[in-house]
């Protein structure tokens, strides 16, 4: 068959059933925008862990007035104590920088984020512990960290930011997993509405198909047109989905992205890979639906 | 051009078979009524010439094949030697004469320019020159069973197969559909026919060979309708 004619039986194909071929393009753009969505979702996670991760310590501190935990029992850290444990930090190849906190730092901080609270007015410098902020290469290696200070005379405790933060990322992770599955059960839906309308087609056009055997036509060009139809759908509803993303985008750059400053948004990278990959399930998913459809209704 | 050893159809859940044991053979170039009473297998005859139906024991060779080892995908290609007619004619309704005809051609890749060609030639020899534009709706019963005709023809089928052609037709219209059918048969194309038109057969004095449940009862060259029913 000569691609001329292939085309204009397609186009008829697309008209003569235009109810049909409105309502599987609305349901493919439909699960593919939700689809999307999850997919965008997974790579916000992804860009706040990046931000985050990159923003937090290891914090070390020192055995002050008030260190009760039995590494402390020799009193507040001595100079001497203080020196080998920077020193020995300094060395450790996975940390990337530290910083020490002085009682006075410890102070003026406690103040500020206290403030107008009466608990300022209760405490004074030499009660908070001096500490030591270490930033690792990466932030994954705290264990490495903890083994080699938690338990030594002069460090009453060794915290890691990241605990709190992976409770925070649980949840994130949560509605990520559940956008995503809700994506691919509405493509599932499409798949399946798909399936039912080119069956729907191939029984409005037995005719045709009926004369195309009668005359030889093989297998494949007899369930092109509608494996066509089904593609071109298929295609449509993405570029309505990538709209549907890139609109998104937009919207989260000018609305939201200004009063959520704690963190950095998904970029317009993550949309065009979102909806490359978008395209690729579309036409995969088409191209099995018509498949095993047209192998079934359409037999030579 | 046709040869059957011991065909035998049994259709799926039938206890009794459709065509039984049956032995013949067609000649390049011949032209052969079926006749019998309405299930008497004259149908499913066809449908095994045209490989629409599997036989269920026995051979069959059709153009040269043997359809009981011809692969499924050869299918398509070995029916492109094979016209066909009914007596639903089976136009598309959407598509002008021209394109009903055309069609045929471009499902087996025809160049355009060859189709350009050869569908007004077709259309004169079945008589239609100037309807070539018209729809089926606007035309008489027999004017589309001659685009069928012109349709089954325009590949230069080895083989023609007519499934009561005149079934749905009147007298007049019935010998003309009759006058093409013997014409494309003197272009040296096997013609195998099933009908139940008495009158046609009578005139027209062709082999005739009559089934009854199934069975070949009479192989008769130059035969006649030969039975009331
Ligand atoms: N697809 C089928 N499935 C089951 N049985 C069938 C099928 N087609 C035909 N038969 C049976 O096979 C027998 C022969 O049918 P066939 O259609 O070949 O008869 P026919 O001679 O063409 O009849 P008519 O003159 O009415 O067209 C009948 O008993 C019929 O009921
Ligand atoms: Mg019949």
């Amino acid at each position: 068959m000569r691609a001329g004619f292939v085309t204009k039986e397609v186009l008829n194909g697309l008209r003569r059933n235009i109810t049909l071929t409105i309502a599987v393009v609305i349901t493919v753009a439909i699960s593919l925008s939700l689809l999307g969505v999850g997919l965008l979702a997974n790579s916000q996670v992804r860009v706040m862990k990046d931000y985050w991760y990159d923003k937090i310590e290891v914090s070390i501190f020192l055995c002050g007035q008030l260190s009760d935990s039995p590494t402390c029992s020799g009193g507040p850290v001595t100079a001497e104590q203080r020196a080998q444990i920077e020193s020995d930090l300094k060395t450790l190849p996975i940390v990337a920088n530290v910083y020490y906190e002085s009682q006075t730092e410890a102070f003026t901080r406690f103040k500020e984020r206290f403030k107008g609270t009466a608990l300022v007015d209760n405490v004074t410098a030499d009660q908070l512990p001096e500490s030591y902020r270490v930033k690792l290469k990466d932030p994954k290696q705290f264990a490495i960290v903890q083994s080699a200070f938690s338990g030594r005379p002069g460090i009453d405790s060794v915290q890691d930011q990241r605990t709190i933060l992976d409770k925070f990322f649980k949840l994130l992770g949560v509605l990520r997993d559940g956008a995503l599955a809700i994506g691919l059960i509405s493509v599932l839906t499409a798949a399946l509405l798909i399936s039912n309308t080119l069956r729907i087609a191939a029984f409005n056009r037995r005719r045709e198909t009926g004369v195309m055997r009668l005359v030889g036509a093989s297998n494949f060009s007899i369930q092109l047109p509608f494996l066509l139809e089904g593609l071109i759908s298929a295609i449509i509803g993405w570029g309505i989905a990538t709209g549907i993303l890139s609109a998104l985008k937009s919207l989260v750059d000018a609305r939201v992205a200004p009063l959520l400053t704690f963190t950095n948004f998904f970029g317009w990278a993550d949309v065009w890979n979102a909806s490359l990959l978008l395209l690729l399930t579309g036409l995969v998913v088409s191209a099995i639906a018509s498949f095993l459809t047209l192998r079934k209704y359409l037999k030579v | 051009m046709i040869r059957c050893e011991n065909v035998t159809k049994t259709y799926s859940k039938q206890d009794r078979p459709a065509l039984d044991s049956v032995t013949l053979e067609v000649a390049k170039g011949e032209f052969v009524f079926l006749v019998g009473q309405s299930g008497s297998g004259k149908s499913t005859f066809l449908r095994l010439i045209l490989r629409e139906e599997k036989v269920t024991s026995g051979r069959m060779y059709v153009a040269g094949k043997d359809l009981s080892t011809l692969s499924q995908w050869k299918v398509p290609e070995f029916r492109r030697g094979i016209g066909t007619v009914f007596q639903d004619y089976r136009l598309l309704p959407n598509k002008t004469v021209s394109e009903n005809v055309a069609f045929a051609m471009q499902i087996v890749g025809a160049a355009p320019k060859e189709i350009a060609r050869e569908v007004p030639e077709v259309l004169e020899l079945v008589g239609l020159d100037d309807y070539g534009h018209r729809m089926p709706a606007e035309l008489s019963g027999g004017e589309q069973q001659r685009v069928a005709i012109a349709r089954a023809f325009i590949n230069k089928p080895q083989i023609l197969i007519a499934d009561e052609p005149t079934g749905n037709l009147d007298p007049t219209m019935s010998v003309g559909i009759m006058k093409l059918l013997d014409r494309i048969n003197r272009t040296g194309t096997t013609v195998v026919m099933a009908t139940h038109d008495d009158k046609i057969v009578d005139q027209m004095r062709k082999r005739v060979i009559e089934l009854e449940n199934g069975l070949v009862v009479r192989d008769q060259v130059r035969g006649i309708y030969g039975y009331s029913g």
